[in-house]
């Protein structure tokens, strides 16, 4: 069921993680990746995992939706991990037979590169697990805000992010309904050749462009029946603040940042 | 006769290991025969919609079983691709299904999936559109031409072409005017009576399900609270009204009636029962 698809899906709750102004959580997943990056050796990459599972626990996201974000991009890590044990060819020699060598350097850039997707994935995930689409758009629009000098549509740009991540669901939920509704007349999308596979997608994308231009025509009547006229002038609900809360957090991530960059001069 | 579905024990968790997860349907036991013509009525959430799609495959119960003709629905993959063909299922507002050319093209859709051809598939749709009183010129327009009410139709007989067993509507008369919803209630009744075939049908409206219904079954929170005929539901008319159900106006005025003091039965739910009751009162000297 196209339902179950929980990739990035936000977990409401309440721990400080939730509490975090947006912008800092955005903010602090750039620090992360640059020390995730930053990382050289062993020491490192644990201090950067101890970081990402303080996180996880703090904001009571279960471990299992942490790994199963991962499993789509199993094919691309295994693949990124083979191509490093081939290709890299530093460190010790470890077997060589024909055309393949495989060298003991090979197998570790192989593990950390394998470490640092992993690592990279769940701290992208773990942002979109605690904070709401809504939240994460304000924050990206009040974080972009300086280029507006510049002329750049920010607010456009976020309410058309916003509405796209708003209809997400709306429109995983149809092609759900329509799917099943195809499939009660019969339809098959699951034998058959792969002009036939493709043949068999019509009768669901016809309707689901149907129905998303219909949406879109009701919700652009809908938002000038509510004098919408774009981001001028235009107050907030919440309006996003700083908190001792994310003083802490920035600190925190200061903290990995530093210890990262001295780890690294030592090559630890 | 032995029942063309049997559900038995059923339960359905969704999104199982999330924090979404719930159960929409527990332990549920139904069977469906022949002629049959079943009302399903339940408040939004009761686990209706749920139900009726595990009556052809489209969902697969987290425990317990769908039978058909005494088999296992998801014994084998074939199986459940001509149970598919045996029970139609008709969704809430079918016409956003509609992707065809023409309305013929599309409620041809189905009726091809069965492997049907030619003069035999063309005999189909033209039975169908019958049984939903569309007319011939219709069939070669655009499906997104028709209005409303036609479109709901061409999506009805898009089912119908497949000539279940078993049809399954769900609200079937949703968003349409008065003319359209007893044209469409007719329909169904037609196809029912001429083929011997059940129908279920879930509805919002009590006036719809006790005119035409000869079985209701209520959902209430999960769970198959009664399955009974329209005389036995609405003589517990106030446990319905609990649930946060509708009765029929009629028998809610009967309701309100036998309060004042008039000795009517409970199982009024049609106008003409209330007449002849209220007429076997005033033959038997009570003034009113």
């Amino acid at each position: 069921m196209l339902k179950d698809i929980t990739l990035g899906q936000y977990f409401p709750g309440n721990t400080p993680i939730h509490r975090l102004d947006p912008r800092t959580k955005l903010l602090l997943l750039i620090v992360y990746i640059v020390a995730l990056f930053l990382a050289v050796w062993y020491v490192s990459y644990l201090v950067v995992a101890v970081f990402l599972v303080l996180v996880t626990v703090i904001g009571h996201i279960p471990f299992k939706a942490m790994t199963r974000g991962l499993k789509p991009m199993l094919i691309f890590i295994i693949f990124t991990a083979v191509l490093n044990i081939f290709y890299s060819r530093t460190g010790t020699p470890l077997l060589e037979w024909k055309f393949i060598h495989i060298y003991s350097g090979g197998l570790q850039t192989a593990l950390f590169m394998v470490v640092r997707i992993m690592l990279l994935i769940s701290g992208t995930f773990l942002l979109t697990y605690t904070t709401s689409p809504i939240a994460l758009t304000d924050a990206l629009e009040s974080l972009l805000s300086p280029l507006k000098k510049l002329k750049v549509p920010v607010h456009e740009l976020s309410m058309m992010m916003c509405i796209a991540l708003r209809f997400i669901p709306t429109l995983i939920e149809e092609t759900d309904k329509i799917i099943s509704a195809q499939k009660a007349r019969g339809a098959d999308f699951e034998t058959g050749s792969l002009i036939h596979r493709a043949k068999a997608l019509i009768p669901i994308l016809v309707p689901l462009f149907v129905s998303a231009f219909r949406r879109a025509d009701e919700l652009s009547v809908a938002m000038e029946c509510r004098c919408y006229h774009g981001g001028e002038g235009r107050t907030r609900m919440k309006v996003l603040r700083f908190g001792k809360l994310d003083f802490l957090a920035f600190f925190f991530g200061a903290l990995l940042l530093a210890l990262v960059i001295v780890l690294r001069v030592f090559g630890l | 006769m032995p029942p063309i579905i049997e559900v038995k024990d059923l339960s359905h968790i969704y999104s199982v290991g999330t924090p979404f997860e719930h159960t929409a349907v527990e332990h549920a036991n139904l069977t469906v025969s022949a002629g049959e013509l079943i009302g399903v009525i339940g408040h939004t959430g009761s686990g209706k919609s749920t139900l009726i799609q595990h009556l052809n495959g489209l969902l697969k119960p987290t425990s317990g079983q769908v039978l058909v003709d005494g088999r296992d629905i998801w014994s084998d993959k074939k199986f459940l691709r001509s149970v598919r063909g045996r029970v139609g299922l008709v969704f809430q507002y079918p016409e956003y299904q509609l992707f065809e050319e023409t309305a013929f093209r599309d409620i041809a859709f189905g009726p091809k999936n069965q492997g049907l051809s030619g003069a035999e598939l063309e005999q189909r749709v033209y039975r169908a559109a019958g049984f939903v009183g569309l007319d011939r010129e219709l069939l070669e327009k655009s499906p997104f031409d028709l209005s409303g009410g036609q479109k709901r139709r061409v999506a009805i007989a898009g089912v119908i072409a497949m000539e279940p067993q078993v049809l399954i509507l769900d609200e079937p008369t949703a968003g349409l005017d008065a003319a359209g919803r007893d044209a469409i209630l007719k329909n169904i009744r037609d196809y029912q009576r001429s083929q011997n075939a059940a129908v279920l049908m879930v509805s919002h409206s009590m006036e719809e399900v006790a005119s035409i219904c000869d079985r209701l079954v209520v959902l209430y929170k999960s769970h198959i609270a009664m399955d009974d005929t329209p005389e036995v539901v609405f003589a517990r008319s106030e446990e319905l009204l609990r649930m946060g159900l509708d009765v029929p106006q009629v028998t809610s005025v009967c309701m309100k009636l036998r309060q004042m003091g008039l000795a009517l039965p409970e199982s009024i739910y049609t106008l003409d029962q209330a007449l002849s009751a209220l007429e076997g009162l005033r033959k038997g000297g009570v003034s009113c």
